[in-house]
């Protein structure tokens, strides 16, 4: 049995978007820029995947900019926003348990001369409300949250931080790396005082090399890639056609049975801790219920470490990562885990399954069976 | 401008009556490497002499680059040939050269000439001082100078007339094939590699013999390390690269010897296994990265440990060389960025705290006796199961 619970690091394109794109390729692959009829075509299926796309999070299709990913939202969020925005202050705000794409773009700005505050989290992977607003300064330009932890599945207070932050200085840029939550929460950035919202495609069971930012109407940015003048010369380069389309699509279709793959994703995640926890020495990171996102689960095995297990369970066909794959190159120990205190000899012994609508019962219970009678086998060689 | 190539061979040319083998098998690698080029290249052998000539389009870097590849080549000279019509003909092309090669023509020069056509009408040191002549004539800037001469021209009278003045180093070394086979032990690092393109630069084909460890090691080490084939195989020609899935002997070991001799005697079943997948393709030796002292298992003392399973000899190219000087070889040959990979091998997996370093082999012996009821089987099944990939 093949079982792919690595949903986090990137999904199944959903074969309507994959087919839409293919119809793009092949057919409509007119460049939206040029001035005739084939341009034109292509134009319009940019602007009715940004209506879609719009419409979704509630808000003006103006306020869409298209990127190559989730890493680039994050990059032109942050240093778009403290180029453009400087002259009103220096200051920045984010938590530990940031992307890299989020943590290195701060690292970078502060080389540049913008000074960073960290936030701590607590055990369950969230952020105090009160050491925010505490924070939070006159010369605070940008606060940077993610939605979901991609590590743990922890959930921010997203609006109650968003009230907050407006309350206390209604200058500051609230910045929501939303990658992995969007399409496991519905997110409306107007309500939710967000006024930048980082989304990827490939997480989505969209296409791989595309995502978007969320820009509202009065954040004042500076483009970070420059050229033709594409996007109102937000963003240039020739508009990725076929993965703005295929994201679009992709977005759609994710709402479309929202309440039910919810209810569906969080009842897999109830049956594969509740299966996992029955074996011995091994712990759950983050929190678990309803309060967690519904599709990822951080497991610490004791005395095995995270790649031999990863491959194990590689070899009959489960597919985890481990730690966070877009991190997984460097062999590095994880911050977020770190932040979380997880004890140190788990630290290097942490596996991550990340689940999608598809994913079934029995490709829940086939794994926990598989755990269970690998794991005294492995355990009896570990490294001393 | 420059279409043919005069190949020089050093070590070759000393040889006696073996010389047109090795002559031959220069004339293959040199025919195999040009393969990889762009372009339609002719390799010649003539007057002891290689040429290769390009027709149609091709590219110079190129060209060279994979050249340079070639053991037995000490030096690449790119030049230029004429047909011997009149001594005004070859004049005329000399200064053309001349100009084209050294625009900046503030220089001095000596000319080399080479007569291999006793009849040509003019002895050595006539042509020397004629085509000088006509040079001095031609550029008013330039000056002769014959000890220290910023230009050697070498004009050489054959069949035809060839023109160069440019000796490009080859990596010197004997053409693959004039020296037998020997087996490779590969892993994912640093050392093997530059050990492999040492032997191979005697002349020696290799083939490879890795040692995989699921799930302890992943698919990505394991390509890594066919990369890392891919690579000395642009010096070595093909490897068939043997992968053997060591697990269940790693397991075994661990399960019944002293973690920490669990490195020296992993070691002596790799050479085990080594030595037999060589016998059996006609394999005269092991070549390994070892280097003395560098890790607990290439002491001295290991070394005779691991040593004494084996009777092929077993070449260690890197034993007496600095990690930096391993290094440096490893970055010339382009394997240094791929060895570097951070992805675990075999022998970094299970390794103890504190490895004996002085390990004594009477008590290594003894406590291999342990697996004695189960290794036989598990060398035969790692040896029948084992993959065999063609790296080229």
């Amino acid at each position: 049995m093949e079982c792919y619970f690595d949903n986090s690091a990137t999904t199944r394109v959903y074969p309507e978007v994959a087919e839409l794109m293919m119809k793009i390729m092949l057919e409509d692959y007119g460049n939206p820029s040029s001035m005739h009829l084939k341009g034109m075509d292509a134009e319009v299926y940019v602007r009715h995947a940004r209506e879609a796309i719009a419409k979704s999070l509630k808000v003006d299709d103006r306020c869409i900019l298209f990127t190559s990913g989730g890493t680039e939202s994050d990059n032109m969020a942050l240093i778009g926003c403290a180029s453009a925005n400087k002259r009103a202050g220096m200051h920045i705000i984010t938590t530990r348990i940031e992307h890299p794409a989020v943590l290195d773009s701060c690292k970078y700005l502060e080389s540049q001369g913008f000074e960073i505050t960290y936030l701590d989290v607590d055990t369950n992977g969230q952020i105090s409300l009160e050491k925010l607003e505490q924070a939070i300064r006159p010369d605070t330009i940008i606060v940077s949250i993610m939605y979901t932890n991609n590590e743990i599945g922890s959930v921010q207070p997203i609006e109650e931080a968003g009230k907050i932050i407006k309350a206390k200085n209604p200058g500051t840029l609230f910045h929501v790396d939303a990658v992995q939550g969007f399409g496991k929460y519905r997110i409306y950035p107007k309500k939710m005082n967000i006024d930048l919202l980082s989304v990827s495609g490939h997480k989505i069971h969209g296409p791989k090399g595309v995502g978007f930012l969320y820009i509202g109407e009065k954040v004042k940015i500076h483009p970070i890639i420059h050229g033709g003048g594409q996007q109102k010369n937000l963003r240039s380069g020739t508009e990725n056609v076929p993965g703005i389309v295929g994201i679009a699509k992709a977005t759609e279709l994710i709402y479309q049975d929202f309440d039910s793959d919810l209810d569906h994703m969080y009842a897999l995640k109830e049956r594969l801790i509740k299966g996992l926890l029955e074996i011995e020495d091994v712990k759950i990171n983050g929190l678990t219920g309803r309060d967690s996102a519904p599709h990822i689960i951080s497991l610490s095995v004791g005395s095995i470490r995270s790649e031999v297990l990863l491959h194990a369970l590689e070899d009959k066909g489960i597919y985890v990562s481990a730690g966070s794959a877009c991190a997984s190159n460097k062999p590095a120990i994880s911050e977020t885990l770190k932040a979380i205190g997880v004890e140190k000899r788990f630290l290097d012994s942490t596996i991550r399954f990340s689940l999608c609508p598809s994913n079934t019962e029995e490709e829940i219970d086939y794994c926990i069976e598989v755990l269970k009678s690998i794991l005294p086998m492995l355990r009896k060689f570990t490294r001393h | 401008m420059y279409s043919s190539f005069l190949i020089k061979y050093a070590e070759i040319g000393i040889k006696g009556k073996n010389r047109y083998l090795f002559e031959n098998a220069l004339v293959n690698q040199i025919r195999f490497a040009m393969r990889r080029c762009e372009g339609e290249f002719e390799v010649r052998k003539a007057e002891g002499r290689i040429y290769v000539d390009a027709s149609g389009n091709f590219d110079y870097d190129e060209t060279i680059e994979n050249l340079q590849t070639v053991f037995g080549v000490s030096g690449i000279c790119p030049m230029i040939q004429v047909e011997d019509d009149s001594f005004e003909n070859i004049s005329r092309v000399v200064v053309d050269f001349m100009d084209k090669a050294y625009p900046d023509k503030n220089k001095t020069f000596k000319v080399y000439a080479r007569r291999s056509r006793k009849t040509y009408p003019r002895n050595t040191m006539e042509l020397n001082a004629d085509i000088g002549e006509v040079i001095l004539n031609a550029f008013p800037e330039i000056k002769v100078d014959v000890h220290n001469p910023d230009i050697c021209l070498y004009v050489e009278i054959r069949e035809k007339v060839y023109i160069y003045s440019q000796i490009i180093p080859g990596p010197g070394g004997m053409p693959i094939g004039t020296n037998g086979k020997a087996m490779l032990l590969l892993s994912g690092g640093i050392d093997s590699p530059v050990a492999g393109y040492m032997v191979s630069k005697r002349g020696v084909k290799i083939d490879a013999v890795y040692f995989h460890a699921p799930p302890y090691t992943s698919e990505r080490a394991k390509q890594k390390v066919v990369d890392l084939a891919k690579l000395v195989s642009r010096y070595s020609g093909p490897i068939n690269l043997h992968v053997i899935n060591f697990t269940d002997i790693q397991l075994a070991i661990y399960e019944k010897c002293p973690h920490d001799e669990l490195t020296i005697i992993m070691r002596r079943y790799m050479m085990r296994i080594a030595e037999a997948i060589a016998t059996e393709t006609d394999c005269l030796g092991l070549i390994t990265g070892e280097s003395i002292g560098q890790v607990a298992s290439q002491t001295l003392h290991s070394l005779a440990c691991t040593n004494e399973v084996c009777t092929l000899p077993v070449y260690r190219p890197c034993i007496g060389m600095d990690k930096q000087e391993i290094v440096d070889i490893s970055e010339k040959i382009n394997t240094y960025e791929t060895s570097i990979l951070p992805f675990e091998d075999c022998c970094t997996i299970f390794v103890a705290k504190h490895p004996v370093t002085k390990p004594n082999l009477n008590i290594i012996k003894r406590h291999e006796h342990n697996l004695d009821e189960v290794i036989d089987d598990l060398m035969k099944t790692a040896l029948e199961s084992r993959e065999i990939i063609e790296v080229r």
